[in-house]
């Protein structure tokens, strides 16, 4: 065997990709469904922070800047390893789906805080006193005049960020998730071959080099200004 | 409330592992400076290929970053790790980590630095050129400096995730931090130990997480 049929038949092997394909595909249904869930909520969270903290009650800032602050230091893996195997000791079990929707929705929400307040800090104070003066209520500024350019100034770093927060899905793995690196990760112990590793991979990329390309695409659409 | 506080702040059981976990955390803050500078360089040299004239130099680069950037650190390492031996070449842990690290966080890290560098005027490169200076020395003296300084905050908030990513090497036995804490989980049936390893990421990221605030907020009222 040369150097090239032995590197094929170890991350290339077509009786393999036949085999173990619809388990891949199995798993690229388990990342996809957690990874909408995931972005939904914790876009909306993030959202809903943000508005909170644009009332300026101080006991209430204090806590949302305390949670944002603790997602953003905290490895999410370390969070859902405390929750997945800490939780059951004092008795509730939550499924291992539901733990890394959860960390994972609440990373997202911390992040997404961030940048949609940035977004509404940034507009200029005249524009919050115009919108007043013309009779709209606080909460009507706040949605009619003030989210609408936060959101817009938002998208790029919303983008990355939730790009990089929603391939975390794969970190399910080690409390058993069965998304697609878990897939993967079994088939290779049963299969003793890499490739239904490198299948995983391509997963991924099939599922994240379209989402890549769109971001970097949002980024200079969206950029009028360069940080 | 009883329970919750013996099964997450069990103050016995943290005294207990505390040397068990400084070790691990010394082992993360080593790992840092192993990673991290390999990143920044990894990153530079993708930069410089993202944003070369040379269609057939930038198109590639875009591909290959873009590729790294499309799959999870976690599989990359575990491709690494559990499949290169596969093909004879077995990896010892901290290798494996070095080389799904310099893939993944080069990538990055190029990437901001290509926004940086593409955040500096043409007009820069063709006056700095004009007085005499080299390619490299215009690079190094009259680009790079303005584009670092126009991404700080992207930079810094890269490195606080780098230092988060270090806690997945847990997944391939690199005893670091997590890996501590979950070993001294797994022997205590208690979950004080990891309720301090997350004490001890904070300590460390928490000063840099407010640093990124201050700095983004510096570089937005500009």
């Amino acid at each position: 065997m040369t150097t090239w049929e032995r590197f094929l038949d170890t991350f290339f092997k077509p009786d393999m990709m036949a085999k173990y394909w619809p388990d891949i595909l199995k798993g690229m249904a388990v990342t996809l469904e957690i990874a909408a869930a995931v972005v939904v909520t914790g876009l909306a969270l993030g959202l809903a922070l943000a508005c909170l903290r644009a009332w300026q009650w101080r006991p209430l800032n204090f806590l949302i800047v305390i949670f944002v602050d603790l997602f953003r230091a905290l490895p999410p893996l370390v969070a859902i390893l405390l929750i997945y195997f800490g939780l059951p000791n004092v008795g509730l079990n939550l499924p291992s789906f539901t733990v890394l929707w959860l960390v994972l929705s609440l990373v997202l929400a911390a992040f997404a805080e961030e940048i949609f307040w940035a977004g509404i800090t940034s507009t200029p104070k005249g524009q919050w006193e115009a919108a007043r003066s013309t009779g709209l209520s606080f909460a009507q500024t706040l949605f009619w005049v003030v989210l609408p350019q936060a959101i817009r100034i938002g998208v790029p770093p919303l983008t990355n960020r939730t790009i990089a927060i929603t391939k975390n899905t794969a970190l399910g793995t080690v409390i058993g998730v069965p998304e697609i690196l878990n897939q993967a990760t079994t088939a290779q112990s049963f299969s003793g071959n890499a490739t239904p590793l490198m299948m995983g991979a391509i997963a991924y990329v099939i599922l994240f080099v379209p989402i890549v390309v769109l971001g970097r695409w949002i980024e200079t659409r969206f950029a009028w200004r360069r940080a | 409330m009883e329970i919750m506080l013996q099964q997450f702040f069990n103050f016995e059981i943290m005294q207990k592992v505390w040397p068990l976990l400084l070790r691990g955390f010394g082992t993360t803050l080593w790992l840092c400076l192993i990673v991290i500078p390999i990143g920044l360089l990894g990153g530079l040299a993708a930069a410089l290929l993202l944003t070369a004239r040379l269609r057939w130099v930038r198109w590639p680069a875009i591909a290959v970053v873009d590729f790294f950037r499309a799959i999870p650190p976690l599989v990359l390492l575990v491709l690494v790790y559990s499949g290169l031996p596969f093909a004879g070449i077995r990896l010892s842990p901290i290798e494996a980590v070095a080389l799904g690290f310099l893939l993944n966080t080069s990538s990055y890290y190029g990437e901001i630095y290509r926004a940086g560098i593409e955040s500096v005027g043409r007009g820069q490169w063709e006056a700095a050129r004009s007085t005499g200076l080299g390619g490299g020395q215009t690079l190094a003296y009259v680009v790079l400096p303005q584009a670092v300084r126009n991404v700080l905050p992207d930079l810094v908030s890269n490195t606080i995730e780098v230092v988060k990513l270090t806690s997945i090497a847990s997944v391939v036995s690199f005893p670091e931090l997590l890996y501590s804490a979950e070993m001294a989980r797994s022997v205590t049936f208690n979950s004080s130990p990891v309720v301090l390893a997350a004490i001890l990421y904070l300590v460390m990221l928490w000063p840099l997480v407010r640093l990124v605030s201050r700095l983004e907020r510096r570089v937005a009222s500009h």
